[in-house]
């Protein structure tokens, strides 16, 4: 299968879930599964070529000029985790089907579960660092949407919380070290940078990038000091624990030390980091999961110490240390996703999860039992089980390894990590399950149904097959660890057995099992001690950093953003200015190259008029219906100035924008008061004119400045000027710029001009639906009402005009591909003609006589726009390339067909449809302040009189 | 070309100028309505501006002839076009707004902090 396909998979299907809902937990829940089975069926396709060592590819230029393009590569490594990222799913979506209880959403949980399972696949198929990047953010994402699953609860949401802020710190660090790696080597392609081993080692910028990386990788793996998320990520329903929280989200950031082994280690720097930070977090989780007494959180201890042992393996930079590291990353997945999953069954069946309540369910629970205990022995290292065989590698790793010249350091912590490791195992297995079976559990304890314990078991299967018969994973974990190595270094020949000779490591596996035992023993005493020992509690501290940060952003936002409109206003004015006046005192600015052009009295009165409108708009902008009749002359004087400066276009979109803007603002006009009060200071205003003043001055000279001058280089007009006819069919450059050359724009900001009429529509929709009604239907007009409403006059001429306005708006659009005009100005054209009949004849008459809703208006006009931007694709061009043919039907002369003119039909359709909605929604509140219309359109109808005394007789 | 002491760049730059310091001025007023105002002639103001960044061309338009060689610069038309259009949407929203408040609150102060307003 298709590496797009496979990742793109988990993604697609996790619209079904949600879809599914409706249908039964079991459905919902098969969906998912087939999804995630289909995935790992594609991903097996491709097993016979990773096994004969090829590197499948696939590649897609995305944003070529950034460097970020859509390639994947699956090589050992890859198929590694993406098969237990897939495989393990699988189980745990069966078990989730039995996990979640009816109260649950399941659809939303499994929506979640794929998002996460295709991030992840996402993350270990990327051949891209930047690719890699953003499954790795989308990692993040959705592992919170999971911790806060159970939204209820508040432990839930702080955990989630806490995920979310420890890793996407730690991301954005990685953001940093991946672009100074992709700036070192000069490509962004993780295959280019995994060869250049050399040149990233010798760059001085090599320790900041590892640095960053490995702050990227520790928070995510949980490695000390940043394991303290783990735990509370535990809130999380128990199969979002056992998938991610121990077999594949925190193993994300090992996967990626894995991924740039080749380049990153072998260091001095890399050693001491990630050995030291290894071996710290192996000691201090093993240590605290010996006295937690909630199950999981000693699971997830217990998880934070083995993550620390698999990157200290990695840390110590040999060959022998990844192939080990390797191992233990498939046998802690196998063991370590049972025993939570055990710790689920023993949570849904029991109601509790606290081992001091627990105990003797070995007879109660004898399938969880046996369960259980394999795999908790596994983890403990008891021989005959895959966790023994790694952690011996991981021993002997150790006893090899020298870190600050104290060549004891490593052995001894390894095996004091280790015999707490033991020992916290030998309490889950003795402190829950032997003992006496009490009378006070919370539930009466038995096994569980199938569905619950069958996923565990096929885990604790292969943990006992490995472990029996370590051959058999031999040839894989070393295809796994060729890829790791990257050719930087041969694979060890060392075999894996169980009996390896009375070698130094047998010797601290004993010593671990043993002090394991004993240390069990003297559990009561020790629980004493570690509880009366002052700890840093790792949540407080976090809690006091997130309020300090808090507190500090508060501070500086607070006096800038302090609800007051006309102070940022006020801010944002100075600092643009500030900024330009900063920019024209240190820049430089050539000779004049343009002449100044003569204006003639004409110009100079159009001049006089705009100025005098502008200025007198300040003066006189209390009266409001005044400033209006202003605002129109200035708008009436902007469009004449575009005709008079070749721009005909610009001018007939701005004349009739200036149309119904201004209706707009009457119809909004009737609500609010018709004077501004004097309201500020006169000082305040001496400071208005002051930012107002340096603002002008400044666009003044900035204007006059470039309009003396050429372009610094040639535009890319004269590409439009020499195309637009050749190329797009049209002599009307500026349209064809609008629905050829930059098609795509236009495609946007009808959408966006779309979006906000429908939000203008929303607005209205909320107004009327609250306590705005009743205030609009009491509402006292402020002004007396004219007697006749809908004047006769008005309703004959607007309706004689109307078939006229409609062949204008007809003429405009078709003639807009050569001469001025198109779907903009046709669709204002028609806009205004419809409006012209609400206004004339009443809202209730007018739209009992439109037979298509405004909202259908403009999707349609997005969709003609869409699928004709779609159509070039079955040519096989780009989206909205465009197309034109001449033909001739024999009465008319020859005319033009092109593509072109069916966008500019979407645009028409979607300014229609924006315009009217938006007019349509303010007179709706109009509407609802005035007595009940009459369905008539005019208030005094000379034949209505008639036909009622007709009616009377 | 006839002479004169008044030049068009002049014209312009300095209309693109008063009508920016109208809109700077109304737009820091207090109540909803004079922002509104400020808002349209900023938008005016700025729309002129990109337009004028094509330099001005008098009796050229954009639209090809067989017996013209020099056009005025299409390109800035086409984006001040679409920015008219979308600054009528820009603006009924923002009145919506304007207005949902008025009508919610009675009030049509844009400040909602009593410092401000005397």
């Amino acid at each position: 299968m298709s590496l797009f396909i496979l990742v793109a998979l988990p993604f697609l299907g996790a619209l079904l879930p949600g879809l599914m809902n409706s249908a039964g937990r079991s459905a919902c829940a098969g969906v998912t599964f087939t999804v995630s089975l289909t995935a790992f069926i594609g991903l097996l396709t491709n097993l016979p070529s990773v096994l004969a060592g090829e590197v499948v590819t696939a590649r897609v230029d995305w944003m070529p000029v950034l460097g970020l393009n859509f390639t994947l590569m699956l090589d050992g490594l890859g198929f590694f985790f993406a098969l237990l990222i897939l495989g393990i799913g699988l189980l745990i979506i069966a078990y989730g089907r039995n996990y979640l209880s009816r109260e649950d959403n399941m659809g939303q949980f499994f929506t979640y579960l794929l998002l996460f399972q295709g991030a992840m696949v996402g993350i270990v198929l990327s051949d891209n660092v930047l690719l890699l990047l953003i499954f790795w953010e989308l990692t993040s994402l959705s592992s919170f949407l999971l911790i806060g699953y159970w939204k209820h609860l508040p432990e839930g949401r702080q955990g989630a919380r806490m995920a979310l802020t420890v890793t996407g710190m730690g991301g954005l660090a990685m953001i940093g070290g991946m672009l100074i790696l992709g700036q070192i080597v000069g490509s962004y392609d993780l295959s280019v940078i995994l060869q250049n081993r050399e040149l990233i080692q010798a760059d001085p910028l090599y320790l900041p990038a590892l640095i960053l990386i490995l702050l990227g990788c520790f928070t995510k793996s949980a490695q000390f000091p940043f394991h303290f998320w783990l735990p509370h990520a535990m809130a999380a329903p128990t199969p979002v624990s056992a998938y991610l929280h121990s077999a594949t989200m925190v193993k994300a950031g090992i996967f990626l030390m894995a991924r740039m082994w080749p380049v990153l280690s072998g260091t001095p720097e890399w050693f001491v980091i990630v050995t030291t930070a290894g071996l710290v977090t192996m000691c201090i989780g093993a240590v605290i999961a010996l006295f937690k007494h909630d199950l999981k959180a000693l699971l997830a201890f217990s998880t934070v110490s083995h993550l620390g042992l698999i990157t200290m393996l990695l840390g110590t930079g040999t060959a022998f240390g990844a192939m080990a590291a390797m191992f233990h990353i498939l046998n802690h997945a196998t063991f370590k996703a049972a025993l939570f999953m055990s710790a689920g069954i023993i949570d849904h069946e029991a109601h509790t999860r606290d081992i001091r309540r627990l105990g003797g369910l070995r007879t109660l629970m004898p399938v969880t039992f046996v369960i259980a205990t394999l795999a908790a022995l596994s983890m403990a290292g008891i021989p005959l089980l895959n966790g023994f065989l790694s952690k011996e590698m991981m021993l002997e790793e150790a006893n090899h390894t020298v870190l600050f010249n104290v060549p004891w350091l490593v052995p001894v912590l390894a095996t004091v990590g280790s015999v707490f490791s033991a020992a916290y195992c030998f309490r889950l297995i003795g402190h829950t399950f032997f003992g006496p079976v009490r009378d006070d559990y919370p539930a009466k304890p038995h096994d569980p149904p199938a569905g619950l314990w069958m996923p565990p078991a096929i885990l604790v299967v292969l943990v006992v097959v490995i472990g029996v018969a370590p051959f058999l994973a031999e040839p894989f974990v070393k295809l796994v660890t060729a890829s790791v190595l990257g050719g930087e270094a041969e694979v060890p020949k060392a075999y894996f057995k169980i009996w390896h000779g009375l070698v130094p490591a047998l010797y601290m596996s004993i010593i671990a099992t043993v002090g394991g035992l004993i240390l069990l023993m003297v559990f009561k005493p020790a629980l004493r001690i570690w509880d009366g020992a002052p700890r840093p509690e790792a949540k407080v501290i976090f809690e006091a950093i997130v309020e300090a940060a808090a507190t500090l952003a508060q501070k500086l936002i607070l006096p800038l953003h302090n609800g007051a409109f006309s102070r940022y206003a006020a801010i944002g004015s100075v600092a643009i200015i500030g900024a330009g006046f900063h920019a024209w005192s240190t820049g430089q600015v050539g000779p004049a190259t343009r002449t100044a052009q003569a204006a003639d009295p004409v110009a100079i009165a159009g001049w006089g008029m705009l100025v005098a409108a502008t200025v007198g708009l300040v003066f006189l902008h209390r009266n409001r219906l005044l400033s209006l009749i202003l605002i129109g002359i200035v708008g009436l004087m902007v469009s004449i100035g575009f005709v008079f400066f070749s721009a005909p276009d610009l001018a007939m979109t701005q004349f009739t924008v200036e149309v119904v803007t201004i209706i707009l603002l009457l119809l909004a006009l009737n609500f609010l008061p018709k004077t501004t009060p004097v309201e500020s200071s006169v000082l305040r205003r001496v400071r208005d004119v002051a930012v107002a003043v340096a603002g002008g001055v400044a666009t003044f000279g900035i204007a006059y400045h470039f309009l003396l001058r050429d372009a610094v280089t040639t535009p890319i007009s004269e590409f439009h000027l020499a195309n637009s006819y050749k190329g797009g069919g049209g002599t009307n450059v500026v349209n064809v710029i609008l629905v050829d050359f930059r098609g795509f724009d236009t495609y946007g900001e009808i959408i966006v001009l779309g979006i906000a009429a429908l939000l203008i529509y929303a607005l209205t929709q909320s107004l009327l639906g609250g306590p705005v009604r009743a205030r609009l239907l009491n509402r006292k007009p402020d002004q007396p009402r004219a007697g006749d409403m809908h004047p006769m006059m008005m309703v004959v001429l607007t309706r004689v005009i109307m078939p006229v306005v409609m062949m204008v708006g007809f003429y405009i659009f078709l003639r807009g591909h050569n001469e001025p005009g198109g779907g903009f100005i046709a669709g204002l054209i028609v806009s205004i003609g419809v409006v012209m009949q609400y206004m004339a004849s009443g809202f209730n008459w007018a739209s009992a006589r439109l037979h298509y809703p405004y909202h259908g208006v403009i999707g349609a006009g997005v969709l003609v726009a869409g699928l004709t931007g779609i159509g070039s694709w079955f040519v096989n061009k780009p989206f909205l390339t465009s197309d034109f043919t001449y033909v001739r039907i024999p009465p008319f002369e020859k005319f033009e067909l092109a593509t072109a003119a069916l966008f500019d039909v979407g645009v028409f359709l979607a300014v229609v449809g924006a315009v009217m909605l938006s007019l349509e929604s303010f007179s709706r509140l109009a509407r609802r302040a005035h007595e009940p219309e009459t369905e008539h359109p005019m208030d005094i109808d000379p034949s209505r009189d008639v036909e009622d005394a007709k009616g009377a007789v | 070309m006839r002479k004169g002491p008044c030049k068009m760049e002049l014209l312009v730059a300095s209309a693109i100028g008063i009508m920016t310091a109208a809109g700077l001025y109304l737009l820091l007023r207090l109540r909803t309505f004079p922002v509104i105002l400020g808002i349209s002639l900023l938008t005016y103001a700025v729309n002129v501006f990109l337009f004028a960044s094509g330099r001005l061309t008098i009796g050229a338009p954009p639209v090809l002839r067989d017996d013209m060689t020099v056009y005025s610069d299409p390109l800035p038309q086409a984006l001040v076009l679409t920015a008219i259009v979308i600054s009528f949407g820009m603006t009924a929203v923002v009145v919506m707004i304007g207005l949902g408040a008025f009508l919610g609150s009675n009030d049509d102060h844009v400040d909602d902090q009593p410092e401000d307003t005397q």
